[in-house]
């Protein structure tokens, strides 16, 4: 065979090998974790609670809790904080040095790892606001978690609210809308698809988060009634479960659960954002 | 002939940072009537009809002297109320901007954010408005149809109509026929001969058959200069400047 035919030839197989590389690694996690952790999902497993030696048995009822309370602490503590903070850099602002500083900031703050920001909540909210906060809760877990979705949901909502085009805004101005209302009325419901997008993406974040967790919210097995009180959501049941007791039938389960949990909420997000386009296209 | 001025432009001048885009333009623009604004491109004719509803606010840098006076006021000082003013001084774009709503919240958009919620008058109104831009016998089924389905032709009715919801008093139109095809535009010239009894019309146009057609007054504006002022009919027949004969001969463009 020609040289030349043969080297195009390999170098083709190389790239399509590392081009699947990707695929072929998530579905081999996806595999090992379903394979192992399918058999052990039933209705029992997801509203009992963990019981027998070192918890390990039993179900993981309390841990989901405390996974949907945490996520939906910081959410509401993120979503505004990045909605409003997206709209005021880029309605209010010109693309001026504090606008650059802020992006830069927000940028920093999303590249620090996550275990430090977890010694913050640590430091901060579970030590220095104990009173407040309740030292090791879902508060400070919520709190903590919310510094990390931050950066992400307003990045994204920024991206989102930039291209909302001109001529958008020109029309409702020249109607008479003051800019509040244009951006109330016009702008941000353009803008959603991006911004709801963002906050789900912050959401995914939470919902994955180990090391933050791992440092404030306590780990105690129950089901937290008040902000104050501690809990222990499935990241850190997983870490737990597999570390101290070697025990990995509750942590396949576990895993199996984040995994369908992240996987559906994605499939959910992109229908929902799917159809919401469609209609702004008026099709 | 004693015409009723609507908008008394005196000494306006205009810079984008060092640029100066409009210089000493004086004109007094008639109530009731069409008045075209020709010229080549980038002559500045869009910047001027901007700054008539202070739509120049928007970009950065820009700096303004003069004074535009309407109905007593100067609309360029400071403490002029702007969405006040963009209420009674209304714009028409080049490319139809309706928003992606439906067609009935696109025309309702205007008197809702002026404060009309009822909606047995918002529906009136919303008839009314459509009716007016000769838009309603083709849409009046699917009101709630997305505006973004309209051809090119119905949305820039569309975006008439909006703008007539408001209840101006002037009608500034940016060249609003050139995304359309001639039969939308025939559409919208008639529109605007008819329009013309109730609202004063600016409109910026390229198109020297079309300014020669809908307006009574035409002005010749370029590089930043208004260089004649006068009846359509004598400024494209009897031309008093050389520049402006230059330009309806066709010897630029």
């Amino acid at each position: 065979m020609d040289r030349r035919k043969r080297n195009e030839m390999i170098a083709y197989g190389l790239l399509w090998a590392s081009g699947v590389s990707a695929l072929v690694i998530l579905i081999w996690v996806l595999a090992y974790i379903f394979v192992g952790g399918i058999p052990v999902i039933s209705w029992q497993f997801l509203t009992t609670w963990p019981a027998g030696w070192g918890h390990t048995g039993g179900g993981i009822y309390p841990t989901i809790i405390a996974t949907i309370q945490v996520t939906i602490i910081s959410l509401l503590i993120a979503a505004p904080l990045s909605i409003g903070g997206a709209i005021y850099l880029t309605e209010y602002t010109k693309e001026s040095l504090l606008r650059k500083v802020i992006r830069q900031g927000a940028e920093i703050l999303a590249g620090i790892p996550s275990i430090i920001l977890g010694l913050f909540g640590f430091l901060f909210f579970v030590i220095a606001l104990k009173e407040y906060t309740g030292g090791w809760s879902i508060l400070s877990g919520g709190l903590t978690l919310a510094f990390m979705i931050l950066p992400i949901s307003l990045r994204v909502s920024e991206e989102a609210l930039k291209t909302v085009p001109l001529e958008l805004r020109e029309g409702g101005l020249g109607l008479g809308a003051s800019k509040w209302q244009m951006i109330r009325t016009l702008v941000v419901p353009t803008a959603l698809p991006g911004i709801i997008t963002g906050i789900i993406l912050g959401m995914g974040r939470a919902i994955g988060e180990t090391a933050a967790i791992l440092l404030t919210v306590g780990g105690a097995i129950n089901i937290a009634t008040s902000l104050q009180d501690p809990a222990r959501p499935m990241t850190l049941n997983l870490y737990d479960v597999l570390t101290e007791y070697r025990d990995t039938t509750a942590a396949y389960g576990t895993a199996v659960i984040l995994v369908i949990a992240i996987l559906v909420i994605t499939f959910v997000t992109d229908m929902l954002m799917n159809r919401y386009t469609r209609n702004l296209k008026g099709l | 002939m004693d015409k009723k001025i609507k908008i008394s432009v005196k000494d306006l001048n205009l810079y984008f940072g060092s640029f100066q885009a409009l210089k000493h333009i004086t004109m007094d623009i008639p109530e009731h009537e069409v008045t075209a604004l020709i010229g080549p491109s980038g002559c500045g004719k869009s910047t001027f009809v901007k700054t008539l509803n202070r739509m120049n606010d928007l970009v950065d840098g820009v700096k303004i002297t003069g004074e535009v006076n309407y109905n007593g006021i100067n609309l360029l000082d400071r403490n002029t109320d702007v969405v006040a003013l963009r209420k009674e001084i209304g714009m028409v774009f080049q490319k139809p901007n309706p928003f992606p709503k439906s067609i009935y919240d696109n025309i309702a958009y205007g008197p809702r954010v002026h404060g009309i919620h009822d909606k047995k008058r918002l529906d009136e109104i919303v008839e009314r408005s459509l009716k007016h831009a000769a838009l309603w016998d083709e849409v009046s089924d699917r009101l709630h149809e997305s505006a973004l389905r309209l051809s090119g032709g119905q949305q820039q009715r569309l975006c008439i109509a909006r703008l007539l919801a408001v209840g101006p008093d002037v009608l500034l139109m940016d060249e609003p026929c050139s995304a359309l095809d001639p039969i939308a535009t025939a559409k919208i010239e008639d529109l605007i001969w008819e329009l013309k009894q109730e609202y004063t019309i600016i409109i910026v146009t390229h198109n020297m058959q079309q300014a020669a057609r809908v307006s009574q007054s035409t002005a010749f504006f370029l590089l930043g200069e208004m260089i004649e002022y006068s009846p359509t009919v004598d400024l494209f027949e009897r031309p008093k400047d050389s520049r402006t004969e230059d330009y309806v001969t066709g010897k630029f463009g």
